[in-house]
């Protein structure tokens, strides 16, 4: 169940923004957007914390920063533990009367990079411990601050420098790892997906995810135009199409109750409004490779794999 | 014993790992996190009963590794809380990252390292290959001699690391297994001494981004970013600001070191350097840790048969009291260097690198050899230590090296 928070539009449109403009991100960067909108859902007090990557990179930039709440970053894998330390000394230095807030929460940021592979170690021990944190991971499927290379979490046949359209391999061979899934296996009290195309969806998951007692964490779609060579006045929109064609479906998972958030539930109920997966993949210059005939059947298998997630989720969120 | 009574202080049987966790319990720590290693565990073993009897009011994060445990203490320092970590060898290298990190961000932890060998082979006994491969890092790093030492050090730390004109994480070495697991009798000072000694930790203001001074920590009335993007334009200037700290480093842990001689009644030579015989000797060894123990005892053979041996022992390795060093050795005719580590490919160990580079700038120049030890926790014995001797005796009459470098008690 996602907040119970009310807003309006007008409202947020008149929060202060705390992730300011003025960072050096690319023309129609979703994780910025992605940044912007998740600290408009801010409660009171917060500290945010990001992995080494883009966000990091263009939102920092010494003597400048975009970020009005404190904030820190110590190393790419680490946002995790980042998270913990923080909250940990929040926690024992209110005990002790040493800080005056009655709350204070704790964000990290992390991109697919910080979360899927190098930093999922220390993610997976954080929520183990059960530190009360959000943990946001800004998914841009790659390594982008380095130059786009293939992460766990790059989407099958998608090009990228690690993975080339090659003559004989297109892409990327291997699915994208179901991350939000293998945290709803740590068995912790709030994990969901969200697209900035659905705002009011993210932002009520934000509230949430600081709302529950322990860890949460939000999975969030962002489209990178340098990296999936797209428009980058098309970001928001493919951004929905991922959802619209249950590539990245939206759901929620309570205490491990999964449900389907409004955005997909049209999806489930009517399905002739599912889109096809390449009204998604040919916007992207990063699938282009596989409009060729010899590589077509790659297309293929990702809609086959699409199909079959989905149909997966619709059985955890007891829809047939 | 009488200097112990009057300071209220009372004597216990610790090992090394166990004084340092007595130490930690009675410092006020807010956050401690850490990761089991041999030699290090029953520091955290130790430190998890405090915490679970109920008597420290600390957390303990027990976290899923070194690199996440001193990331905690890093973050939670950030904060404003004092945080403690401990580890050795694999763990330490573990975290050699952050440890930059760590430095860079100003952030004052302090650190017991249980020194043990690197692998491979894997072995889980004392060299100093973990901490001195750390050595510009930009920890200070002190080396105890006995678990008295540690216990005393580990305060000292918190005061060091945390004093506004460093704000440098501090490192507390401590030989795995010889003090690690030896029991000692170790005096310790009543809870109260100790935590006025250490008080509570201020913060220096810094500017933020309205040109407000505020205090430099992660506090939501005083937003300010920590560990950002710093390019060709500032990187530079911030190094040099963390080298300017260690240069004031040492005339700080001196006075640390005197004020707090105050209350417990020991010294350990100046706090930076402990000097042993040095005053009119001839044949001088240099080491750390607590080969120590064994060459003053050899020390005092020789000078019953009228040999003029001393010790210079660097208890401050980091930031290298040059000054110190230098006027230990003014006298001294033949320099023996005891390197625990290997550095390899370099020419001798590490700490043979500081001294001889230290005693270029001075006028004299004698004749100064490095033996290399004790790796993966291989004893030194006494007849050793004499054999050094008898070398630099001979170096001293012939004035030859034979041997600039060479490695002690093993096959070969
Ligand atoms: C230990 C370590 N390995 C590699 C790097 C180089 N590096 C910096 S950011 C990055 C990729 C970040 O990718 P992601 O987390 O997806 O964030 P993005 O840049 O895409 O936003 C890499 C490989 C690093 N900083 N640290
Ligand atoms: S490369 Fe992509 S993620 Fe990075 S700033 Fe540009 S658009 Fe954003
Ligand atoms: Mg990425």
């Amino acid at each position: 169940m996602s907040s119970e928070w009310k807003f309006t539009a007008k409202e947020i449109a008149e929060r202060t923004d705390l992730f300011m403009s003025g960072h050096r991100a690319c023309a129609g960067c979703a994780p910025a957007t992605v940044h912007r909108l998740v600290l408009k859902a801010i409660r009171g007090p917060t500290i945010a914390t990001n992995s080494t990557g883009c966000m990091e990179v263009t939102s920092t930039i010494y003597p400048f920063t975009a970020w009005k709440i404190p904030w820190i970053h110590t190393a790419f894998e680490t946002a995790a533990a980042n998270a913990s330390g923080i909250e940990t000394a929040l926690k024992v230095l209110k005990r002790k009367d040493r800080i005056e807030h009655e709350h204070v929460d704790v964000i990290a940021f992390g991109g697919d990079g910080g979360t899927f592979d190098i930093g999922i170690q220390a993610l997976s021990g954080a929520v183990e411990r059960g530190h009360d944190f959000l943990y946001v991971l800004y998914d841009n499927e790659a390594y982008m601050n380095t130059g786009i290379q293939r992460s766990g979490g790059t989407p099958l046949g998608a090009w990228t420098t690690t993975s080339p359209a090659g003559r004989r391999i297109p892409g990327k061979p291997q699915l994208k790892k179901p991350i939000a899934d293998i945290m709803v296996a740590h068995e912790m009290p709030y994990v969901a997906t969200a697209s900035p195309a659905f705002w009011t969806d993210l932002l009520r998951k934000v509230r949430r995810g600081l709302e529950v007692d322990g860890p949460a964490f939000l999975h969030v779609i962002a489209p990178c135009p340098r990296g999936w060579r797209s428009d980058p006045s098309k970001s928001i929109a493919i951004s929905r199409l991922a959802v619209e064609t249950c590539t990245f479906p939206l759901w929620e998972a309570t205490d491990g109750e999964y449900s389907l958030s409004a955005p997909s539930k049209v999806m489930a109920l009517r399905p002739e409004r599912k889109k096809t997966v390449t009204e998604y993949l040919k916007m992207q210059g990063r699938f282009r490779h596989l409009f060729k005939p010899e590589f077509e059947h790659v297309i293929g298998r990702i809609q086959e794999t699409v199909n079959k997630r989905w149909h997966k989720l619709l059985g955890k969120c007891n829809i047939s | 014993m009488t200097a112990i009574h009057q300071k209220g202080q009372k004597v216990i049987a610790l090992n090394g790992d166990e004084a340092v966790a007595y130490a930690v319990k009675q410092c006020d720590v807010d956050v401690v996190a850490a990761y089991p290693i041999t030699p290090q565990t029953i520091i955290v073993e130790k430190f998890s009963e405090y915490v679970h009897d109920g008597e420290v009011d600390t957390e303990f994060i027990c976290t899923e590794s070194e690199h996440s445990a001193l990331t905690c203490c890093l973050t939670a320092a950030a904060v404003g809380a004092r945080t403690f970590t401990a580890t050795a060898s694999a763990g330490l290298a573990l975290m050699h990252e952050i440890l930059y990190v760590t430095s860079g961000c100003r952030a004052p932890v302090v650190m017991a390292v249980a020194n043990r060998a690197l692998s491979a082979p894997i072995n889980i006994h004392c060299d100093h290959s973990d901490s001195m491969a750390e050595r510009d890092s930009g920890w200070i790093q002190l080396y105890a001699e006995n678990s008295q030492e540690a216990y005393d050090s580990i305060i000292q730390a918190f005061r060091i690391a945390e004093h506004l004109e460093i704000l440098l994480p501090t490192l507390v070495g401590l030989d795995g297994f010889f003090l690690s697991h030896t029991l000692e009798n170790v005096a310790v000072l009543p809870d109260e001494t100790v935590r006025n000694f250490v008080k509570q930790r201020q913060f220096p203001l810094v500017e933020n981004h309205d040109g407000k001074m505020v205090p430099f920590k992660l506090d939501p009335e005083n937003p300010i970013t920590i560990g950002p993007l710093d390019l060709q334009d500032y990187y530079f200037e911030h190094k040099r600001q963390q080298e300017e700290g260690m240069q004031k480093a040492p005339e700080i842990i001196r006075k640390i070191h005197d004020e707090f001689a105050e209350r417990s009644g020991r010294t350990y030579g100046n706090g930076l350097v402990e000097t042993y015989g040095l005053d009119d000797a001839e044949l001088v060894t240099v080491c750390l840790g607590s080969t120590a123990g064994t060459v003053k005892t050899v020390v005092d053979q020789l000078r019953a048969k009228g040999v003029k041996a001393g010790l210079l022992r660097i208890r401050a390795f980091r930031p290298l009291p040059v000054q110190d060093i230098v006027e230990a050795l003014r006298n001294a005719k033949a320099i023996a260097v005891m390197d625990r580590s290997c550095s390899f490919g370099g020419y001798g160990g590490p700490v043979f690198h500081e001294i001889r580079h230290a005693l270029y700038d001075s006028n004299l120049h004698p004749p100064t050899v490095d033996y290399i030890y004790g790796l993966g926790g291989r004893d030194m014995p006494q007849h050793m230590i004499q054999r050094i001797y008898q070398d630099l005796e001979k170096i001293r009459i012939t004035g030859k090296i034979q041997h600039p470098v060479q490695f002690i008690g093993l096959r070969e």
